[in-house]
């Protein structure tokens, strides 16, 4: 019914724009070799063994059993994988390896068949979406919902949490919830301002290009002031040039101690941010480990490898 | 033909008690369609439990008829938890259907010979309003010379259209607060609003009470002004009056509905006087339409209306065209 | 834009000008003119008509409504109410008002006065099997109506050839004293012919909705209109019924096409949206409904063919040869249906573009012409639905939406988009509405149906056949 419709489009000033950043965002890269983030994950998990379901030494989520089947298709079978805090974890795999579910079945948006997991120490198996995104792990959606007919600016003040004046007898009352909305509104231009997004302030979000309603999703996903942040395929139909600005943004977010989980079917682009990365195949975890050991890996180069053409025409589809 | 008849007759359902009355019942509409997306069909149900609500207790047990207003909002708030716990969840046309058919559902049981102890069944129910008027500050007509409107039609009127602007008022208030931020957001996507951790059910569930009071308000209302009810007059097509009414003015603008109402009972009060005086007068044959066949072709007007504006004007009179070419659903 | 107007124009003339040859057309049997709609029904369609009366310039305090009245509540010998018949009240030979019988047989008739009137129905609309107890009971003269009274006016009636009839009050109380079981079977009979019924209109609705996800709320009116074809055709006109239900199919079909031309594929051509269509739908059927009642006007009318017939015994249940035959018609186009889906090239089209419409079209469907073919079957069908329960029920211009309610009903029962889901749901329909009688107020049974409906949809929100969405 809302199939995204919207051709992502890019205005020629937003790629010359684009071009820029891009420049500016690689030579940072090359010169700052790894940041602070980037070695603080390396050192948690450096003790860590490369293999299926590994502990970790401080996990945010931890996912046990879980099992999803559609039609007698298991689509995910999950027995054991752990999320470590502070890191940029990838989860990758062929087309149809159950990434999406398991994204879906851990933010509350699917219900599984069985299986338990916890996160930042508490079980929120079964929770409702909602509340699993209040209690700080929030989601964004593989084709972008932005909320068309709302302003860029009202789509992110959206995502702030705990707001009085959300609350149906407290919303007349504007003098309850005023202060409080002056806060947020300064957030949320902070962000805006973060993602560069400042000249569509005031703009439906609806007549955004495909790449800002993916920065537009990243900065309201934010405003939640997440400890763990899901993106489902953040680069899917976004230009070269906007990817890297999107990759320095997630980079940006591991170094302020935020934890990513993305599912990315770029493996270059995986390769160069991930700190570890839990490999999917047929609905099952069948690999993990640091970028080097997951290039070694056999049963990933099989997995792939019996898949390549797939893995190709998924690429196109995006 | 006596266009200044014509005219004055206009005029009068313009601003008459059915206008003020349907566009209180517009505003709860538009809560929920235009903020909060939700297809409801179903608002002559609220009506109704409202109407008979306000009648009954008066009718039956003799309670005045402030208390009566009182069960029919409190009938409409149970009737927005009853529907909304099984339909809340379906997807937008499934709801639109489950609305429809639940308003029909409570006509056949209104009507019933189980209810009719209460509901008066099919001869339903008469002159309980009297608490109302005996409230009437008007002593006298009000008198334009072309133009009378009674003491009884000018209460009923004050109170109508009071009503319908106190509740636009609380709208404007409401949507432009945060509650109706997030309202907003769940018309766009559901999804979207639930991953920024809105509970979207509750909200619906909000908008769907709201709303539905101010459909009971304006079926208490629609009792007060006839002193009569009968379930049979509680049908279908009123909803759809409604729907025509808020887009005619503009989905999701606040005082779109008052508008809507005021063109829309001009429009149809106009075709209705218009017609019969052609018909009066012999311009339109005998052979061709009788007096009796207005009604009909009123409502067949009123369908033409809703899809013409529908294919060529779906932002109505106030809506923002820009914006409604946003909307991908 | 312009052309879409035209477009539209000349699918609404089509329906015009066959109303004016309607007209023009002359009565014939125990239909009069188009003129003498009821005004009761039609005031009780508008609630606020009464109140709005723009002659009287000056609101009274009075009430409106005349302070004397005549009703009455109309039962069978089974103490079954009798609805659709025409009750009218003359003066001096003048006629001052009429009005149908509702679905509980009850009817009411504003009077201008008090005084002494004539009150009568017509013995042609009784249903079969169903006499006056008295000859000439059908009217009662010197019925005298005090200031303010309402006064009640009871009709006498009996089961055909039971002569002194049967007392009043215990419900079921004929002759033989049908025990459960056979009231049980019999009203099984009666529930799947409805459901029969149900199904074949249904069958065009959720096949429209499969190809074009269209909820097409203007579906009923080619029932109605259907069964109103097939009447000016037949009853009004020069043809036997038989081939005036040909007549019927093929209106309702080329309505359908013509709809589909004028309005809904240049919607869809510009990507218009479902909600909006939706709306459209809507605003179609309330003009086609009333375009009906202009031309038809609203009484309930009958077929004058198949109307008395002896019913068999058959032991258990009775059943008229008529509606034998139409059980079986319309069990057999529903076998016609499937046939069609699972061998033919078109039907087999019909489900792939049901399935999955862009890979049907990447596959080389005319996706276009299917849809057409789509609503061309649906309104034939529907057409042929109108003329079958006019035959058993009768024709007036609500019959498709009130058809319209219990065949969402039957098509969200068995899974929406899907053809077998909607026989097989509205088969279910047509004996739960029929069976609730067993235990509940005839009136209610359409309540019972719309409610299976709605816990369908609180256990199954996705329908029976249907699947969860994914989500992201």
């Amino acid at each position: 019914m809302s199939a995204d419709q919207a051709t992502p489009r890019e205005e020629p000033e937003d790629l010359v724009h684009q071009r820029a950043e891009l420049v500016e965002e690689e030579a940072r890269l090359q010169h700052e070799a790894p940041s602070e983030g980037a070695s603080r994950a390396a050192r948690a998990l450096a003790d860590v063994a490369a293999e299926p379901g590994v502990p970790k030494p401080d996990p945010i989520l931890v996912v046990e059993d879980l099992t999803r089947s559609f039609g007698g298709v298991k689509a995910v079978q999950v027995d054991h994988v752990e999320v470590q805090r502070g890191t940029i974890t990838a989860v990758i795999g062929p087309n149809g390896a159950g990434k999406s579910t398991f994204f879906n079945l851990v933010t509350g948006f699917d219900r599984p068949d069985s299986g338990r997991w916890r996160f930042d120490g508490a079980d929120i198996t079964g929770r409702p979406a909602y509340r699993i995104a209040g209690s700080g792990m929030v989601r964004t959606f593989q084709l972008t919902k932005a909320l068309m007919r709302l302003t860029t600016l009202e789509n992110v003040m959206l995502g702030a949490t705990g707001q009085r004046g959300e609350r149906l007898l407290t919303a007349p009352l504007r003098f309850l919830w005023r202060g409080q909305e002056d806060q947020v509104r300064q957030r949320a231009d902070a962000l805006l301002e973060r993602f560069r997004l400042t000249h569509m302030r005031d703009e439906f979000a609806g007549t955004m290009s495909g790449g800002q309603r993916k920065l537009l999703e990243m900065a309201r996903a934010l405003m939640v002031r997440p400890s763990l942040v899901m993106l489902d395929e953040p680069m899917a139909g976004v230009n070269p040039a906007l990817t890297q600005s999107l990759l320095g943004h997630i980079q940006g977010l591991r170094d302020e101690g935020t934890t990513v989980v993305l599912v990315e079917h770029d493996m270059d682009v995986i390769m160069a941010i991930s700190d570890w990365i839990v490999v999917m195949a047929e609905g099952r975890v069948i690999a993990e480990g640091r970028p080097d050991d997951i290039r070694r890996n056999k049963a990933v180069i099989d997995a792939y490898l019996g898949t390549r053409r797939e893995l190709k025409e998924d690429d196109g589809e995006h | 033909m006596d266009l200044l008849a014509i005219l004055s007759n206009s005029v009068r359902g313009a601003f008459g008690p059915e206008a003020a009355i349907y566009a209180l019942a517009a505003i709860g509409l538009n809560i929920h369609f235009g903020y909060t997306g939700l297809l409801n069909f179903g608002q002559v149900g609220f009506m109704l439990v409202g109407a008979y609500g306000t009648a009954v207790p008066v009718v039956a047990w003799g309670w005045p008829l402030w208390a009566g207003v009182l069960v029919g909002v409190l009938c409409a708030v149970l009737l927005a938890l009853l529907l909304g716990f099984p339909t809340l969840r379906l997807r937008g046309d499934y709801l639109a259907i489950a609305t429809i058919a639940a308003a029909e559902v409570l006509r056949y049981l209104y009507r019933s010979s189980w209810a009719e102890p209460l509901t008066g069944g099919v001869f339903g129910l008469k002159q309980f309003a009297g608490g109302f008027y005996a409230f009437n500050p008007y002593s006298g007509p009000l008198d334009l010379g072309w133009l009378t409107f009674s003491p009884r039609a000018l209460w009923v009127m004050t109170v109508g259209w009071g009503a319908a602007f106190l509740a636009a008022g609380l709208v404007a208030l409401l949507i432009h607060s945060p509650w109706g931020r997030v309202l907003r957001s769940v018309r766009e996507d559901e999804q979207a609003a639930r991953s920024l951790g809105k509970n979207v059910f509750a909200y619906k569930m909000q908008s769907l009470v709201l709303g539905g009071v101010m459909g009971a308000l304006a079926g208490a209302l629609i009792g007060i002004n006839s002193q009569a009810l009968n379930p049979d007059s509680f049908m279908p097509i009123i909803t759809f009056y409604l729907w025509t009414i808020m887009i005619l003015g503009g989905a999701s603008r606040v005082l779109a509905p008052i508008v809507g109402s005021v063109v829309f009972w001009f429009l149809l009060t106009f075709l209705d006087s218009a017609l019969r005086q052609a018909i009066g007068t012999g311009l339109v044959p005998a052979s061709v339409l009788v007096a009796s066949d207005i009604g009909a072709v009123r409502f067949a007007a009123v369908g033409l209306g809703l899809m013409l504006l529908m294919m060529f004007r779906p932002a109505g009179l106030m809506g923002d065209q820009k914006e409604l070419r946003l909307d991908v659903r | 834009m312009l052309a879409r107007l035209v477009g539209l124009l000349a699918a609404l003339t089509i329906a015009l000008s066959w109303g004016a040859v309607a007209v023009a057309a002359p009565g014939a049997g125990p239909v009069t003119g188009a003129g003498d709609t009821a005004p009761v029904t039609t005031a009780s369609m508008l609630p606020l008509q009464q109140t709005e009366a723009p002659d009287d310039a000056e609101e009274t305090q009075q009430p409106e409504e005349p302070a004397e009245l005549l009703r009455g509540t109309l039962r069978g010998p089974d103490r079954q109410p009798l609805s659709g018949l025409t009750i009218t009240v003359t003066r001096d030979g003048e006629e001052v008002g009429s009005t149908v019988t509702d679905d509980q047989g009850q009817w009411e008739v504003g009077l201008p006065g008090p005084g002494t009137y004539a009150v009568g129905y017509d013995p042609a609309e009784l249903p079969e099997g169903v006499v006056p107890r008295e000859e000439g009971g059908e009217q009662l003269q010197g019925v005298v109506v005090r200031p303010g009274a309402a006064q009640g006016v009871i009709f006498q009636l009996a089961g055909d050839g039971e002569g002194e009839g049967v007392p009043g009050g215990g419900s079921g109380a004929g002759a033989a004293g049908p025990t459960l079981l056979s009231k049980v079977a019999q009203l099984l009979v009666e529930g799947i012919k409805f459901g029969a019924i149900i199904a074949i209109t249904s069958v065009g609705l959720s096949l429209v909705f499969g190809t074009t996800r269209l909820i097409n709320f203007a579906h009923g009116e080619f029932v109605t209109i259907g069964a109103v074809v097939a009447f000016f055709a037949s009853t009004g006109g020069p043809l036997p019924l038989v081939l005036g239900a040909v007549v019927a199919i093929a209106f309702a079909a080329a309505l359908a096409g013509g709809l589909e031309l004028s309005v809904w594929r240049p919607m869809r051509r510009r990507s218009t949206g479902l909600i909006q269509m939706f709306i459209v739908a809507i605003g179609l059927s309330l003009v086609l409904r009333h375009l009906v009642l202009v031309v038809f006007g609203s009484r309930r009318r009958q077929y004058d063919e198949f109307t008395l017939q002896p019913a068999w015994d058959l032991g258990l249940v009775r059943i008229t040869p008529r509606d034998l035959v139409i059980t079986v018609l319309a069990f057999l186009v529903m076998v016609l249906v499937a046939v069609m889906l699972q061998r033919t090239r078109t039907g087999k089209a019909m489900r792939a573009v049901n399935d999955n419409q862009d890979l049907a079209r990447a596959s080389g469907i005319d996706v276009e012409r299917v849809v057409m073919v789509v609503w061309l079957v649906g309104g034939g069908l529907a057409g042929l639905g109108g003329v079958l329960y006019g035959l058993t029920q009768a024709i007036y211009p609500e019959m498709g939406f009130t058809l319209l309610l219990l065949m969402f009903a039957g098509v969200i029962l068995g899974g929406i988009g899907s053809a077998y889901g909607a026989m097989i749901g509205s088969l279910a329909i047509g004996v739960i509405s029929q069976l609730s009688t067993l235990w509940f107020p005839a009136s209610l049974q359409f309540m019972w149906a719309l409610l299976a409906m709605i816990l369908v949809l609180l256990f199954r929100p996705q329908g029976i056949l249907g699947r969860r969405e994914r989500i992201g």
